[in-house]
């Protein structure tokens, strides 16, 4: 069997491939939303719920705010390359699952690309490399040029909409 | 019924890297505290310690183990964890067997020794552990989640780091006269500013310390305070406060807040709440305040506070602290004690050292940093999994 070179850093948590999404949980009596998943019982104090869906979040949102680490953070955390080179971190607000989601920013973008209310993209990117040589991979913002972000709206995101009833 | 009990004592440690064991922070602050209520430690009938989380099973069972170096003299224990609500949370356990008429005089004690550089979960490979995955999948910090509280001060409000390394300067000047503070020096403005960006807004000098120190406060009920002629103060309210669903601001040590896909976001946040219960509790409101003594784990989460605690609207703080209105001799000083800025954080212990400063306040004992004609103090301070604490104590 082939050995991966590429695996999630975390199981379950978010799909990859070309429209990446973070994975969460739905309940099925209220409709409550949550992410990491739930599946054992409501958080919904009004909701005596056990029985989830599995639902893709939306794949766009937009910043609540943002911020970087300038010096490496502690174990457990494994730094990518050495010397350590800062990232920036976004929290993010999903309109369709009114949920604020953290997340490291994408490569190559930092906090002078981000403001609060800004548009973003869910992205897929290398976190670490694991002992056996595998790439661990993780979500990521990433953020949209005003006139991307204009274009993907129109194009109705599936997950979305699903979370939006 | 009445829910109020007296504040008959006070003491500390002082805060520092002192690498001693966390039980002789404790026992000095102990004794101090009895000293100060004029009460022997065979008068205590309950120990209530916050418990540490990084100095072993001595940590965990803290009341314990102060009784124990305290010498066993038939106190009853009990051990209270808050994270950085501890202190509120032991106190309120005190308060609440002594308003069940279960004991006269409880001792409540917080005392920590921390390592150095930013606060790392436990060891382990722990997936479940959502302490853990924070830093494994994102490399979250502490202050990283105070740094999106700050940049959203900045980007809504219009806040600059210029204003909050004006919190940074009051409180430096607030400590220097604190014998207990571990930071007793003035800092420019410029200076906090130079210091090395952290994770941005915040620079170095914006973000607090952790320290090593103790904080301990003897409660009694009120009829033994009369009984025994103590001279107390009146301790108004002790709110300890869980969030409400869905809690919709992003809190450490979480990776997302609650869907408000199916309840509706309450009236109030969580941090507004938690003052808002000790009002509530104590009859008084942000008015009777004289002074305050908040949580500033970085300089931009004390202007949260002032709007957290009612001292302004949202989106005014920063205009209160360039007024000049937070400090000493200002409309309501905040942290007159020099605040985390000068303490650091002795995680345990702090929530106690705000109630001791707020004491030291009220008995216009607080030399060379006294807020002129104090007599009522409240506390505030939140921890992380959904505890938050507020103390009222009043002349």
């Amino acid at each position: 069997m082939a050995t991966a070179t590429t695996s999630p850093a975390i199981e379950g948590w978010f799909t990859t491939g070309e429209r990446p999404a973070l994975v969460g949980t739905r309940c099925a009596a209220c409709r409550t939303v949550f992410f990491p998943r739930e599946a054992a019982f409501c958080r919904n104090p009004g909701c005596t719920g056990e029985t989830f869906d599995e639902v893709e979040l939306s794949r766009q949102g937009r910043v609540w705010s943002y911020t970087d680490a300038r010096y490496q953070p502690p174990p457990p955390y494994i730094p990518r390359v050495e010397p350590y080179e800062p990232f920036a971190l976004a929290a993010v607000e999903l309109e369709a699952e009114g949920l604020v989601v953290l997340g490291q920013v994408a490569d190559g973008y930092g906090v002078d690309d981000l403001t609060v209310g800004a548009q973003v993209e869910l992205v897929v990117e290398p976190l670490y490399t694991d002992d056996e040589g595998v790439s661990r991979t993780i979500w990521r913002w990433r953020p949209l040029a005003p006139a991307a972000a204009a274009a993907e709206g129109t194009a109705s995101d599936t997950a979305a909409g699903e979370g939006n009833r | 019924m009445s829910t109020e009990v007296a504040v008959a004592g006070v003491g500390m440690h002082p805060w520092g890297k002192w690498g001693r064991p966390f039980q002789t922070y404790g026992v000095h602050a102990a004794r101090a505290a009895l000293a100060d209520a004029g009460l022997d430690w065979s008068d205590v009938q309950l120990v209530v310690g916050g418990e540490t989380v990084r100095n072993g099973y001595a940590g965990y069972v803290a009341g314990a183990t102060f009784a124990q170096a305290l010498g066993w003299n038939g106190a009853r224990v009990a051990t209270a964890y808050a994270a950085c609500a501890t202190g509120a949370q032991a106190l309120d356990t005190a308060r609440a067997r002594i308003l069940a008429g279960l004991c006269d005089v409880a001792l409540v004690v917080g005392a920590d020794t921390t390592p150095k550089g930013f606060l790392a979960p436990n060891a382990g490979e722990r997936y479940d552990d959502p302490d853990w995955l924070r830093f494994r999948l994102m490399g979250m910090t502490n202050p990283a989640y105070f740094a999106l509280y700050a940049r959203r001060r900045m980007d809504l409000y219009g806040a600059t780091p210029t204003d909050f390394a004006r919190v940074k300067v009051k409180n430096a000047r607030h400590g220097l006269a604190n014998p207990n503070a571990r930071y007793r020096k003035e800092v420019a403005l410029d200076e906090v500013l130079a210091s090395p960006v952290v994770t941005d807004p915040l620079h170095l000098l914006d973000i607090c310390a952790t320290s090593d120190g103790g904080a301990a406060v003897v409660l009694t009920s009120n009829e033994f305070a009369r009984r025994r002629g103590l001279s107390v103060l009146r301790l108004r309210a002790v709110a300890t406060v869980a969030p409400t669903f869905p809690n919709t601001v992003i809190e450490m040590p979480n990776f997302a807040t609650d869907s408000t896909a199916a309840v509706a976001v309450a009236d109030l946040t969580f941090r507004d709440s938690i003052a808002h219960a000790a009002y509530e509790e104590a009859g008084l409101g942000p008015e009777d305040v004289s002074l305050a003594e908040v949580y500033d784990l970085s300089t931009a989460l004390e202007l949260d506070w002032y709007e957290n605690i009612g001292l302004c609207k949202v989106g005014e703080a920063e205009q209160m602290v360039r007024d000049g209105d937070t400090t000493i001799g200002g409309r309501v000083p905040v942290n007159p004690s020099g605040g985390l800025a000068c303490f650091g954080e002795a995680v345990p212990a702090q929530a106690l050292a705000q109630v001791c400063e707020v004491a030291w306040q009220l008995r216009g004992q607080a030399e060379g940093r006294q807020v002129e004609g104090a007599r009522v103090g409240i506390t505030a301070n939140q921890g992380l999994f959904g505890h938050g604490s507020s103390v009222i104590v009043s002349v």
